[in-house]
């Protein structure tokens, strides 16, 4: 994986100390709150319902032990004991005091870490594929192109004011694991006789106008990535709405100005820049990609695996993924145990996670958007040290991809944009469905709760989606299906009025059960869904 | 190739808070619209607004002194692309960020092209010389002379 040299350090170095000077400042009067704000936000600092809450980047998702035995630290020394994986493929911490932060962001930078522009109005934390490295699909690690759109992003003076916070996600194979055309700028590394390129889609999001990104550029050399990119943010920091800012994001202004014309302007840009000169030498990018080589895999790895025990026969049958290397797979470390907090991990878990990294993993973690850790390199003969260790610290949820892997956002229980509770919806379906026994039944169903309409918990995305708004002062839940985050990208649609919090969970079981009674051979919730529409659902639900 | 903090007499003596990183005498007369500017031909100075499109200007390039770029809004981004495009299309003049500009900004100025900061509410003096000498080195390539990190390294 990367390693910072001495500038890379230095740059996170001074970020720290820029930080500890901007804190005094506000400690001292010398800044507003309104003239703080944007500061401690472009340092991933919020103010929630009950404390701060700092986000910490994980670029393009990929940790090492030595960073997630830091990040349990920070989470015993600082905070609850505990951190929150996020979509983003970030950790947040929930509990922070503001006058702590300048040592966590020291911490962090002790190993390699930061919380630069996970937060305001910037380009964040650019995500990933969390097989990247590993999955037999990709026609490259898209990791480099990641990395280098970071080191791009990260300070950059013309685009730390944009009109809204900006998303990158970079992948590189047809099958789409990060929600790519759901983000500001979705990037897809191609092949073209022989030669890499980036196919650029712009204008996707979610929050309360979701919007799939369309491709505005197929082919983009890769020795032009850098220029294409300034060119997108460009157009976007010059024209994108400032009167609104429920209007401000890039894909608003896609949509407005329309693809053609927006593609249009960015050509333009494009070719004006491109003389500017501010492309970095492909030396760099070679640079990066030595870093992202494969681990030494073992070639003479066992490919059989003993499947007696049927706990871990189930769990390797759901938590692993082929790899593209022979008697390995990537094990999914499910964050998503019954009646549990998604996302959520102690201290001793992450430092467990870490331990089996090292040993099992070539010393490498990914955070998925899914809220859940992949070990991506584990050979079939360690799979069950693995998921013994696993099982023993309440890691070992067998249910990858299914109805209890559920995507929540923090909610009414903490944040202070939210409408309703998301978390304890999510703890009720877990808990639904484990007791009734149709998890296994059910294969593939993402459901995915937000608290508002922001979206944090990609409700749009969902096979089943649950929006959480605020009714009178009462709790509610819409219900939505046919979303997918995935290569065959949909947007979810609303199935009628909403429920209650107990109503939420029956209408889940409703739908589910629709689709057992429906579904022809091999189809997954969402092609049922697909194939005989919105009526049988409703009839169900509402009749 | 840490940039130069400003000198003592950086400062324009009859310019309030004006703050300059230039030799050359500032222009003397005040700044029109943007409108005003093209409409007629004797003008030197002109202020952009967030909402201008700057390279209606660059037409112009030749016989203009000073360019003022209002930030009416710290938050407010415009600003940035309006001189990083003026400095690229080989515009030398005065480029003078006014308003809403606070000393945590004017690092990220200057390396979009700013060499002049006429700001709203005063800069701390010791506070602005902490911001420019922060940062050792830049990633990327603006509208500076600083060399990328990406550029030392190959």
């Amino acid at each position: 994986m990367y390693r910072y040299d001495q500038y890379d350090q230095q740059m996170v170095d001074a970020r720290v100390e820029e930080f500890r000077d901007q804190a005094r400042r506000r400690l001292e009067g010398k800044l507003t709150e309104d003239q703080f704000k944007p500061l401690r936000l472009m340092n991933g600092l919020y103010l929630q319902l009950h404390a701060y809450m700092l986000r910490v980047a994980v670029p393009y998702g990929t940790l090492n032990s030595l960073q997630i035995r830091a990040l349990a630290d920070i989470a015993e020394k600082y905070d609850r004991g505990y951190g929150h994986f996020t979509t983003r493929q970030n950790i947040q911490y929930n509990w922070i005091k503001l006058e702590d932060v300048a040592d966590i962001l020291a911490d962090l930078a002790k190993v390699e870490m930061h919380a630069i522009q996970t937060s305001g109005n910037c380009i964040r934390n650019i995500s990933s594929d969390h097989f990247a490295g590993a999955a037999a699909d990709e026609v490259t690690d898209p990791r480099p192109y990641a990395e280098l759109l970071r080191q791009w992003s990260s300070f950059h003076p013309e685009f730390s004011y944009l009109p809204r916070k900006f998303k990158i996600a970079v992948i590189a194979s047809d099958t789409d694991r990060a929600a790519m055309r759901l983000h500001d700028i979705g990037i897809q590394i191609v092949e073209r006789d022989g030669a890499l390129g980036a196919a650029f889609y712009v204008g996707g999001g979610m929050g309360r106008t979701p919007m799939v990104a369309p491709c505005i550029n197929p082919f983009v050399p890769l020795d032009q990535l850098i220029t294409y990119a300034e060119a997108c943010l460009r157009v976007y920091n010059r024209h994108g709405r400032r009167d609104n800012k429920y209007k401000a994001r890039i894909k608003i202004l896609v949509h407005e100005m329309g693809a053609e014309e927006y593609t249009r302007q960015v050509e333009e840009e494009f070719a004006h820049l491109l003389e500017q000169g501010v492309e970095p030498p492909f030396a760099e990018l070679e640079r990066i990609r030595t870093f992202f080589a494969d681990p030494p895999f073992d070639a003479g790895a066992d490919v059989a695996l003993d499947r007696s025990d049927p706990d871990f026969a189930l769990w390797v049958d759901r938590n692993t993924v082929a790899h593209k290397a022979d008697g390995y797979v990537s094990a999914v470390i499910s964050l998503k145990p019954v009646g549990g907090i998604p996302g959520d991990a102690t201290a001793e878990q992450m430092r467990l996670m870490g331990d089996l990294a090292k040993e099992y993993s070539f010393d490498e973690l990914r955070v998925m958007h899914t809220q859940n850790i992949v070990l991506p390199h584990v050979r079939k003969a360690d799979l069950h040290a693995v998921w013994t260790a696993l099982d023993g610290a309440g890691l070992g949820s067998p249910n990858l991809d299914t109805v209890e892997d559920i995507i929540a956002c923090p909610g009414l229980d903490y944040c202070s944009l939210a409408n309703a509770r998301s978390i304890p919806v999510a703890q009720r379906i877990s808990e639904r469905f484990a007791a009734n026994g149709k998890t296994a039944e059910l294969g593939q169903l993402k459901v995915k709760i937000s608290g508002c309409i922001n979206a944090c918990g990609h409700h749009h995305a969902g096979h089943i989606g649950i929006l959480g708004v605020d009714r009178k002062g009462v709790e509610n839940y819409q219900l939505s299906l046919g979303g997918s985050e995935a290569e065959d990208v949909s947007l979810a649609k609303i199935t009628g009025p909403g429920f209650d919090e107990a109503g939420i969970v029956d209408a889940v079981e409703t739908a589910a059960d629709v689709y057992l009674r429906e579904r022809q051979d091999g189809e997954r919730f969402l092609d049922t869904y697909r194939r005989i529409g919105m009526t049988p659902f409703k009839e169900a639900l509402y009749g | 190739m840490v940039e130069q903090t400003p000198p003592a007499e950086g400062r324009g003596p009859d310019a309030g808070s004006l703050i300059r990183y230039r030799e050359d005498e500032p222009v003397d007369h005040g700044a029109v619209t943007v409108d005003a500017f093209l409409a007629q031909t004797n003008a030197s100075a002109v202020r952009v607004e967030p909402g201008d499109d700057v390279r209606e200007l660059l037409p112009h390039l030749e016989r203009l002194a000073l360019i003022e770029v209002n930030f009416p809004a710290f938050g407010d981004g415009r600003g940035y692309s309006s001189a990083r495009i003026l400095r690229e299309a080989g515009y030398d003049g005065e480029l003078r960020a006014v308003g809403d500009v606070l000393v945590d900004q004017v690092a990220y100025m200057r390396r979009c092209g700013f060499d002049a900061f006429d700001p709203d509410a005063p800069l701390d003096e010791d506070d602005l010389q902490a911001a420019l000498a922060r940062w050792p080195e830049v990633y990327q390539s603006a509208a500076d002379s600083r060399t990328p990190i990406w550029n030392l390294r190959n």
